[in-house]
């Protein structure tokens, strides 16, 4: 499906809310929208909803071989994807443009700033590491993605916890949880991506975009920080043109967003953290409202089985009973068997009408050739038996030689033809064959 | 008959209390008993209609666009053209996902009245957000909710049942991801919501013809509080409080 086009008049009215200082949610210009963390019941599983932007992230490891020339360092991985979900145009397996660009910058915000130590991550040196996958799927589209999906690596990574593993020699033993508490993976700091949303060549400046201004923006610059101020990533898209005091402000805004949003992601992970060790109930059936009216919850609910088998019996007595069945295999072809009074198989005649149809093809030609012989005289004893009939048939000189009355004429014509005959006869008879299957 | 009450006195008599994942703690009581339920309407502004489904720990989110623009390519002259994809969790969709993508299609075309919006698509996305068993019958869950949710017509509502036979021939309904694996027999029945008929079935492992329509009739007796379910929760929903 394609994406339904913004209309001038939309486009003119956004952009003259945002030169008035007023954005169409009731945001001022630098409010976040809601940022809703909501953990599932496994580990290292997330939902991140920033307003109506939903982000689902899932943290999963595997032991694999290490990378020749970093035999000591665990490997990560991200992988972002736009399912149809979120937007009718994301198209699946379709690497889009952006789809490229937010992986891309997920992996300097997260990777290249080294906020995962990876020498954590080895088992035995140049053997095993621990290969972490950060899955993040978005769920529904309403701008500023990049941001969404960023908080929703770091948190989803900050849940999870790996398998406990011991090395005794060259034995590596993998602990179950039941066995052993998983351990959770060192985290040096969270970095966090603000997105700022440039309109007018940068004049005006927004911060988290929604679906609506990201189309009518400029220019988007995102700045990775963590809560120590230190830029991890940062990058300007959409080719505008800004001062240097442009992005300074930007960065110092950046800083204050990204130790709100830390906060508010230690919380979150506090409060999940509690709620497992008291045993109380997690997951997100607990993150649906129960006050909203489009949700609504069931407990246990026993089901009545004592009369299944009662039905059951029922149903099997009033069934007709199978039909007899032959249980010795009847071989109607070399290779091929049948069991039981089924349909005859298929395949075995195939082959057999195909044959018919070729011998068939062939004897008309001959009949064909026969009629010639007996009307011109001509002797066709060096012709390939096979070949031969066929071009004759084909070839529009044959026509031409039943019209003539001119027996001279004929003989030339028929010896001209012969001639062309064993000249070609290697390739004509493959055009043949080509028609005819086309033909069936 | 003397086998069949021995069956019956084995479903009676049963007692599974294992250790649940997560937040189900504690026993289950009987084998015969659903997980609790959960669904929530309507939550995702892009879609047409969305629902997200949890069964237990088991949890779905689906969202259906439709009756939309199709591609040439695909368009049907007579009547909409379904689509279902099924994302799962982790990496890439794979064989597994595109059989259950099939049933889940099929089940939906069985009852979506497609000839009401010819040369248009009715795309059903799914995204698993937790398997913890009964997936697919999660996943019908969730898409007929969502088809709901976009205001589909359809000829009937449709549910996924799964029923598990363990090795003793116990059956287990609604299972959790253990108790699947442990199981003899996995089977998931997809059913309409007038006469309680089968839409879809798919079985794996071993398992007898009397076994079988055991099942069925669990699935039918089950679909009656699952529809039950639905129906609570659109009552709820176009309330006014």
């Amino acid at each position: 499906m394609k994406e339904t086009p913004l209309s001038n008049c939309e486009r003119r009215f956004l952009l003259r809310a945002i030169e008035e200082k007023k954005r169409l949610d009731g945001r001022q210009t630098y409010d976040y929208r809601t940022i809703k963390i909501s953990f599932g019941t496994d580990y290292g599983c997330c939902i991140v909803e920033l307003g109506k932007t939903r982000v689902l992230g899932q943290v999963s490891c595997e032991l694999v071989s290490p990378k020749l020339n970093r035999a000591t360092e665990g490997i990560l991985f991200f992988n972002l994807e736009l399912s149809q979900m979120a937007a009718p145009a994301f198209e699946p397996g379709r690497q889009s443009d952006l789809l490229v660009k937010l992986n891309r910058l997920l992996e300097r915000c997260l990777r290249n700033s080294k906020c995962i130590d990876t020498e954590s991550l080895c088992v035995v040196a140049g053997e095993k590491v621990w290969q972490i996958r950060v899955d993040l799927h978005l769920l529904n589209h309403d701008g500023n993605i990049i941001d969404a999906a960023s908080i929703a690596a770091i948190v989803a990574l900050c849940h999870f916890r790996r398998p406990d593993v011991s090395v005794q020699g060259d034995e590596v033993t993998l602990y179950t949880p039941e066995e052993r508490d998983p351990v959770p993976l060192s985290i040096h700091h969270m970095p966090i991506c603000v997105s700022f949303a440039f309109f007018q060549q940068g004049t005006y400046l927004l911060v988290d975009p929604n679906e609506r201004e990201e189309r009518v923006m400029d220019g988007l610059l995102v700045i990775a920080m963590n809560k120590h101020r230190e830029i991890c990533t940062i990058q300007s898209s959409g080719g505008i043109m800004l001062l240097k005091d442009q992005v300074l402000r930007c960065s110092k805004i950046a800083g204050v967003k990204v130790a709100e949003i830390t906060e508010l992601i230690q919380r979150a992970l506090e409060n999940d953290q509690k709620v497992r060790k008291e045993g109380g109930k997690f997951g997100f059936a607990e993150s649906i409202a129960n006050q909203r009216i489009t949700a609504f919850k069931m407990e246990k609910a026993p089901i009545d089985t004592s009369n299944v088998a009662e039905k059951a019996e029922e149903i099997i007595a009033e069934a007709e009973p199978p039909s007899e069945v032959v249980s010795n295999p009847v071989l109607w072809t070399p290779g091929t068997a049948q069991i039981g009074e089924g349909i005859e198989n298929s395949w075995g005649d195939l082959e057999d009408s195909e044959k018919e149809e070729e011998e068939e093809g062939g004897s008309d030609e001959a009949i064909i050739l026969d009629s010639i012989k007996m009307d011109t005289g001509v002797e066709i004893s060096n012709i390939g038996s096979q070949d031969a009939p066929i071009v004759l048939s084909d070839s529009e000189e044959e026509e031409m030689i039943i019209l003539e009355p001119d027996k001279n004429l004929k003989k030339i014509r028929m010896q001209t033809s012969i001639a062309k005959q064993e000249k070609v006869p290697s390739k004509k008879p493959m055009k043949k064959r080509k028609k005819k299957r086309a033909v069936n | 008959m003397e086998w069949a009450m021995q069956v019956d006195k084995q479903i009676r008599t049963e007692t599974g209390a294992e250790p649940e994942t997560g937040a189900e703690t504690g026993p289950r009581g009987p084998g015969c008993s659903l997980r609790h339920f959960a669904c929530e309407q309507n939550l995702l502004s892009r879609p047409d209609g969305s629902a997200s489904f949890l069964q237990g720990d088991t949890s779905v989110l689906a969202g259906v666009y439709g009756p939309a623009e199709v591609k040439v390519s695909k368009e049907i002259f007579n009547k909409a053209t379904l689509e279902v994809l099924l994302r799962p969790k982790i990496g890439l969709p794979g064989v597994a996902e595109k059989s259950r993508e099939w049933l889940i299609r099929n089940t939906c075309e069985a009852v979506v009245l497609g000839a009401l919006h010819p040369r248009t698509s009715i795309t059903v996305v799914l995204q698993v957000i937790s398997d913890a068993g009964s997936l697919l019958a999660c996943c019908l869950n969730a898409a007929c909710m969502a088809l709901v949710d976009a205001g589909v017509p359809m000829r009937a509502l449709f549910c996924g049942v799964t029923c598990a036979l363990d090795a003793d021939g116990n059956l287990v309904l609604d299972p959790t991801a253990k108790q699947e694996k442990e199981a003899r027999a996995v089977l998931t029945f997809a059913l309409d919501s007038v006469e309680q008929k089968l839409l879809m079935s798919t079985t794996k492992g071993l398992y007898s013809n009397a076994e079988l329509q055991q099942c069925l009739a669990a699935a039918q007796a089950t679909s009656q509080h699952i529809f039950r379910f639905y129906r609570e929760s659109l009552q709820r929903r176009y309330s006014k409080t």
